[in-house]
């Protein structure tokens, strides 16, 4: 059972930062990296659904019926994957920690004693590898082109900074997977994770967040505002029409 | 208003053993975002297991107007061809 | 002595047009050749763009998971042809950055079609199968096009929509044989989008201001009114395995000429659209400008960049 409500965890990271970036097409600052992003959301979405299809073979529902079906508190992602970020600047930030955080953990997970999350995880790594390179080159130019995009994405860094602990968190129905190998320990990963994002922030001349703040929740489906909207857009065609194929 | 980005020609090898293939442009600032954004647009279908990049103003170009002295000449040596010889009946592996 | 050059020039570019012979862009060319191709390509690149507004809004709306991965893939493509078909007039001397500020002063067009608002699922069923099954019927031959990198761009681009229409009529027919709703929704998207994408062939061929020389230019190779019965031809029966009406009473199957005879066209609310009083023109085109000008800080940023890393950017 708790195998099962770690993979919808993560099925749910990934379908709301997947969401959330889809969002972004036709309306990044060039057609390049329009077609960037949406390659971005793809990936997400993707593995979104991968994780779902696992969940329903642990005994869970299907795919679209966690997706369009659930509400805010059923939902168990984390709050960084859910943040708003219609300015260029913040969707980057955020890209950036996930994407490091991904990097690490999907290789860690590539080791996983559940052979399918495996599978998955090694997918994930590949992907993860790429978006890191695309969201620090973001970093980098943001950081270190303008004053104005360098205090753009100072700023973007502060607002999102307090949601990254959360990522290094292990819920406590995860204690016993991680202890036979299922998962892997979050917590062990953020010493490498902190010594990557700061290189990268100072690398493109910003200024790591002093840190003393934090905000957590995700996983007991205490989520921000914003996660009721994002859901009242992407589930109002199935609720409003109940019981139908698409 | 800042200037527009550079173009850049993209080159993608379909697969090991193939020739790189002109397939199209984009604009980039420069080489790094070039190369990411040929990832990005041109093998989205799996179209490729290598990328070439390479600013546009960078190409040199015969021109149109040097085709006549340039490739007409080669049009008089049909003797670099295989099919101008005559063999006799029954001879093999030539 | 100039003239005389130019005239034998036109007459040895004729001829090549008359043989098939690709034109490249630095050959010479008539410079009426060069400008219609530039307002026909880059008004097909912002046609491109544009229509990723109308499908792009319902990505978010997507009702299943499969759906909203096929919907983002196919905007994203669309967006990816607006690229090749701005880099293909772009090879004729026209920047990118000039085409964007023509559309935006109104100087250039894109597809009518796209100033009818998507109000429901449905529409996305409808787009994918009529609007882009026009689309495919006007471009694939444009393939032979006698310019070579608008034709090039349309051989990537034909081959990358072929699942374009296949997934809009997929979205129509789920919802044709669903629900006694979804049944209504989807033949009240047929019939606000059957006679838009009738129009989106242009003015009938007595009408039509560029058709004869484009044609003796090989940049056109049909009439409107000869593609505009194709996909008519193609159109009808895939309504009748949805089970749908087309929402034309005059229409019927000529025996006789094996082709079906259709019921006459509004070009006055077609005109009206163009000049700028459809139900979305300036929603489309007001948020395109808001999107470019949103973005701008970060395309300096960009360069800022560049600017201070000149000697390592090189690898």
């Amino acid at each position: 059972m708790s195998l099962l409500s770690a993979v919808v965890g993560l099925a749910d990271d990934a379908l709301v930062l997947g969401h959330r970036l889809s969002e972004w097409c036709g309306k990044a600052p060039f057609l390049e990296e329009d077609l960037a992003m949406a390659n971005t959301a793809l990936d997400l979405l993707g593995r979104a659904r991968l994780l779902y299809g696992h969940a329903e073979k642990l005994g869970g529902s299907n795919e679209d019926e966690y997706a369009f079906l659930r509400d805010a508190p059923d939902f168990t992602n984390l709050l960084i994957y859910e943040l708003p970020a219609s300015d260029f600047a913040t969707a980057y930030a955020r890209q950036l920690l996930i994407d490091v955080f991904d990097e690490l953990y999907f290789d860690a997970l590539q080791g996983s004693q559940d052979d399918t999350l495996a599978g998955i995880a090694a997918k994930s790594y590949k992907e993860a590898v790429y978006h890191v390179r695309h969201s620090s080159a973001w970093l980098l130019r943001l950081g270190d082109g303008t004053d104005e995009s360098h205090a753009r994405m100072q700023q973007a860094l502060e607002d999102v900074w307090g949601y990254h602990l959360e990522l290094f968190e292990n819920p406590s129905a995860d204690v016993s997977l991680v202890a036979n190998g299922a998962l892997p320990d979050r917590a062990v990963l953020k010493a490498a994770w902190s010594e990557r994002v700061r290189e990268l922030v100072e690398r493109a001349t910003l200024t790591v967040p002093a840190g003393n703040w934090s905000v957590a929740g995700g996983r007991t489906g205490v989520h921000t505002e914003h996660l009721g909207f994002l859901l009242a857009e992407m589930q109002h065609l199935p609720r409003t029409y109940p019981g139908v194929n698409w | 208003m800042s200037e527009p980005m550079p173009l850049f020609e993209v080159f993608v090898r379909s697969k090991r053993g193939l020739e790189h293939r002109h397939v199209g442009s984009l604009r980039a600032q420069d080489a790094e975002m070039a190369m990411q954004y040929a990832r990005e647009i041109y093998t989205r279908r799996q179209e490729g297991v290598s990328l070439w990049v390479v600013r546009s103003g960078d190409i040199v170009a015969s021109q149109e107007e040097d085709a006549a002295a340039f490739f007409d000449p080669a049009d008089d040596k049909p003797y670099r061809q295989a099919t101008y010889y005559d063999l006799p009946e029954g001879v093999k592996n030539l | 002595m100039a003239e005389i050059q130019v005239d034998v020039q036109a007459r040895r570019f004729q001829e090549r047009i008359d043989a098939e012979v690709r034109i490249e862009p630095k050959d010479w060319m008539p410079d009426a050749y060069r400008k219609t191709l530039i307002r026909q390509i880059s008004q097909h690149a912002h046609s491109e763009i544009i229509g990723m507004q109308p499908e792009g809004g319902w990505i978010t709306r997507a009702p299943s998971l499969r759906r909203k991965l096929i919907l983002l893939s196919k905007v994203q493509d669309e967006g990816g042809h607006g690229l090749y078909l701005y880099s293909a007039a772009e090879t004729l001397g026209a920047s990118r950055a000039s085409m964007i500020d023509a559309l935006h002063s109104g100087r250039a067009k894109y597809s009518s079609i796209f100033n009818y608002p998507a109000l429901t699922w449905a529409d996305i069923g409808a787009i994918g199968w009529l609007v882009d099954s026009a689309a495919i019927v006007n471009q694939v031959p444009l393939q032979r096009c006698s310019f070579g990198p608008y034709a090039r761009a349309m051989v990537r681009i034909c081959k990358e929509e072929s699942f374009h229409q296949r997934q809009g009529y997929e979205i129509m027919y789920t919802l044709a044989t669903g629900s006694a709703d979804q049944k209504a929704m989807a033949q009240d998207a047929l019939n606000r989008w059957w006679w838009p994408s009738l129009m989106m062939f242009g003015p009938s061929d007595a009408d039509s201001a560029h058709s004869s020389q484009s044609m003796a230019w090989k940049i056109k190779r049909f009439s409107n009114d000869e593609l505009r019965q194709k996909f008519i031809d193609q159109a009808v029966p895939q309504a009748d395995i949805l089970g749908l009406e087309v929402p034309d009473t005059e229409l019927a199957w000529d025996e006789q000429t094996q082709h079906y005879r259709y019921g006459a066209i509004d070009w006055d609310e077609f005109n009206r659209v163009v000049r700028g009083d459809g139900p979305c023109n300036r929603q489309r085109l007001a948020e395109h400008k808001r999107v470019h000008e949103a973005g701008a800080w970060v395309r300096e940023a960009v360069v800022a960049y560049d600017r201070k890393h000149q000697d390592q950017s090189d690898v």
